[in-house]
């Protein structure tokens, strides 16, 4: 269509690898728009709801990023990648960052060259069963029919625990999650398996959830996060300390109710650090003093965003537990701002 | 004789008149005698399929019938159905459809610009009909040349400079190739033709239309190829699809039968290049790899390059098709038309496409039905087409969980467009019906 279009069809490869190390910073400023690399639709992590506006728990990342660095947490162009184009997306420019359940793995960050900025999720893979089997103990599934998506790292894990526990299985390939829901419940397999937030995203779907149970074992560790391009630390520094921010919050007690209360400045250094009233951290990564004031505000505290897209009271009713502050049993822990 | 009497008692003298034939044999009876139940085997085949027609609509037209069309989550309408017609009975939640029926439409494209795609596709219509239908008026041919220049402006916006200049790309290129042709050879002026246009294309259009639009800043709103989604993705690629593999799988079939080496080889080369890998494959090229190769920033948008690589992948099919309908035709076609001293083109027009084409319609139509159901591919992709929509709907936490309505619906969408296009062949075939 445009000449620039078709120039760029005919340009090369090899004028592409050496621009990387441009600052994307730069670039989300002047395009006016964050682009956010988000999954294809999952239930309490990334969808659009009726009237098209995304909401979700990787979502709200993304809108704090954009409201910290863009002041405007509606500035974000959502990129729905499936799992075979996500990398791609973000390697090629396409996307500024992806939030879209990513597990951290060696090979992830140091092989296909990508900086995961930090951990908004830890999830892990676990086991559901229909009550009606009787079973309490992923231990006792010696010998079941299971569900499993294949080509993915939960097949080698399940691979892993029944034969670390002397267990054989009868693997029942399925390609999608909604084929799982039914060919679970038209009782092809005796149980499911796959991310624990991701049998209870299923679970929720049931016309009759309190007839399955989650099993208490989780055989794997899925720590899943934020990423964006190596190569970029200035871009990298700030959604990592956009996450950080969100947490820091919720440590230090910040709401989206009262931030603008404290914003006034309190007697809490580490507050008014945070939110501006003291020094100038915003200012080290080519922000203002505001950015983290407005991350919080975008969308609450990490706290806040759990409840609302995750949380107890939502149709996934996923609890804390390993999401938790550390201050209260739990994993999630911001280095301190200063 | 006449009304004389015979001298024999028994002999009838006057005709009968005509009685109607028995009851048994015309009518709904006869014709269920005939066709139904004409022996035992056909009777058992009969009721087994009665039977198996009465199960399925059984199953299913309770559970479409039955169907909620107002809640706003599943959970809701399993609420109402297990409230209306008691625990336990099965019934749809056409619910989903009805709060989710312009996002399967549209997809993000923004509410209230849905008349623009809508006006491109009356547009459209208007300027197939004159190619489609005989009996259009003539003059309807204008819609047919502005509406592939009207229609993508009117779906992307932008200033209307911009489709002006592509025309004019087309304007330069006929001119041109007219005035060297005249001075050289048919050759050398359709080669300098194609080079015009596309300096014309690359170097000047643009700075030409950012001229026009600062003198006369005539355009509508700009609307990203990322917010197209749902049904108008998938025709907007189907019909791109086949409006642009039309005319070059015919070149290339041509190409294929050329005398030219070169000519030949590089259509055959392309046309078994392209048949010998899946769509999909070709999608993911479009998607993942051009990315790597283009430079980073390079705005060379998603849409455009799917519909490329669609364009391209169903013109390798249809060139066969069309070569099916080539060598269908006997020599003496061929031979009649250099015998009356037609040349290449002229024969080409007149004589073989003609019946070529006719012969091959069947063909070319189930390709295009086939092109057009392709489109779904695109949701491997990411692009939210109406599949993709159907996943980014299923996970919202109000619909998690619902299957068949969603997929049921998209299905009877696609049956429509499908099928309007099969009896449109059909149509076609007995127009151009020629034989006896």
């Amino acid at each position: 269509m445009k000449k620039t279009i078709l120039l760029g069809a005919l340009t090369v490869a090899g004028l592409a690898a050496g621009t990387a190390a441009a600052a994307t910073l730069d670039d989300v400023k002047a395009r006016g728009k964050l682009n956010c690399g988000v999954s294809t639709g999952l239930v309490g992590f990334a969808a659009p709801d009726a009237s098209g506006e995304w909401a979700g728990y990787d979502v709200a990342i993304c809108r704090a990023v954009a409201a910290a660095v863009l002041a405007d947490p509606t500035a974000v162009e959502f990129v729905p990648t499936t799992g075979k184009t996500r990398f791609t997306a973000l390697a090629s420019g396409e996307v500024d960052m992806l939030a879209r359940n990513t597990t951290w793995t060696f090979t992830r960050d140091v092989d296909l060259k990508f900086e995961f900025v930090g951990i908004n999720y830890y999830d892990g893979q676990g086991f559901m069963v229909p009550k009606s089997l009787g079973v309490t103990s992923a231990k006792d599934l010696d010998g079941a029919t299971v569900c499993i998506q294949t080509g993915t790292t939960t097949e080698l894990n399940l691979a892993d625990f029944f034969r670390s526990n002397n267990m054989s299985y009868e693997p029942v390939p399925i390609e999608t999650n909604a084929e799982a829901q039914q060919q679970y419940l038209a009782g092809a397999c005796d149980t499911l398996t796959t991310d624990a937030s991701g049998l209870a995203a299923t679970r929720a779907a049931f016309e009759n959830p309190g007839d399955h149970v989650v099993l208490p074992e989780i055989i794997s560790k899925e720590p899943l996060g934020p990423l964006v391009r190596h190569g970029d630390q200035q871009w990298g520094d700030i959604v990592r300390w956009t996450l950080n921010a969100l947490i820091t919050a919720e440590e230090l007690g910040i709401t989206s109710a009262n931030i603008d209360e404290l914003a006034k400045g309190t007697n809490n250094p580490e507050i008014n650090r945070l939110l501006g009233t003291e020094g100038d951290l915003g200012g080290m990564f080519g922000l203002d003093k505001q950015w983290a004031y407005r991350a919080i505000k975008a969308g609450g505290n990490f706290g806040e965003i759990f409840e609302k897209n995750i949380g107890e009271n939502t149709p996934l009713g996923l609890s804390r537990g390993l999401n938790a502050l550390w201050t209260e049993g739990g994993l999630i822990y911001s280095p301190p701002f200063r | 004789m006449g009304g004389a009497k015979s001298s024999i008692g028994y002999v009838r003298t006057e005709m009968l008149g005509e009685k109607p034939p028995p009851p048994t044999s015309v009518g709904v009876i006869g014709w269920m005698r005939q066709n139904l139940f004409s022996d035992i085997l056909s009777t058992i085949l009969t009721l087994l399929s009665l039977y198996l027609v009465y199960s399925v609509l059984a199953g299913v037209l309770p559970w479409m019938l039955k169907g909620i069309w107002n809640a706003s989550s599943l959970n809701e309408c399993r609420e109402i159905i297990a409230e209306s017609y008691g625990e336990g009975t099965e019934a749809a939640c056409w619910a989903v459809i009805r709060e989710r029926f312009w996002q399967l439409m549209y997809g993000f494209y923004p509410s209230d610009m849905y008349w623009r795609p809508n006006l491109a596709l009356i547009l459209l219509f208007a300027a197939l009909a004159p190619v489609l239908f005989d009996k259009a008026p003539r003059w309807m041919l204008v819609f047919s040349v502005a509406v592939p220049f009207i229609g993508p402006w009117l779906l992307w916006g932008g200033t209307i400079w911009t489709p002006v200049a592509a025309f004019l790309g087309f304007v330069i290129g006929f001119f041109v190739n007219r005035y060297v042709a005249r001075a050289t050879g048919t050759l050398a002026g359709l080669l300098a033709g194609v080079v015009a246009a596309i300096v014309w294309w690359l170097f000047l259009a643009e700075a030409f239309s950012d001229a026009l639009a600062s003198v006369l800043p005539l355009a509508i709103e700009t609307v990203e190829s990322r917010k197209f989604g749902g049904f108008m993705l998938a025709i907007t690629l189907g019909i791109t699809g086949i409006a642009l593999s039309f005319p070059l799988g015919i070149v290339l079939a041509l190409g294929r039968q050329s005398n030219l080496v070169i000519v030949k080889s590089l259509c055959v080369g392309f046309i078994e290049f392209i048949r010998g890998v899946p769509l999909i494959t070709l999608l993911f090229v479009a998607s993942v790899l051009l990315n790597y190769f283009l430079p980073k920033g390079t705005e060379f948008d998603i849409i455009l390059r799917v519909m490329i690589m669609i364009t391209l992948f169903s013109a390798a099919y249809m060139a066969e098709v069309i070569r099916g309908g080539l060598a269908a035709l006997p020599r003496g076609q061929y031979e009649a038309a250099d015998a009356l001293g037609l040349t290449y083109w002229q024969a080409q027009r007149l004589i073989i496409m003609p019946q070529a084409l006719k012969i091959s319609i069947p063909s070319i139509v189930s390709t295009f039905i086939g092109l057009f159901k392709d489109t779904t591919l695109v949701s491997i992709i990411g692009l939210a087409d109406p599949i993709g929509w159907a996943k980014l709907i299923q996970s919202n936490a109000e619909w998690n969980g619902i299957v068949w309505e969603l997929y049921g619906f998209i299905a009877f969408v696609f049956f429509i467009f499908c099928y309007l296009m099969s009896r449109y062949s059909m149509y076609l075939e007995r127009k151009l019906q020629t034989g006896h």
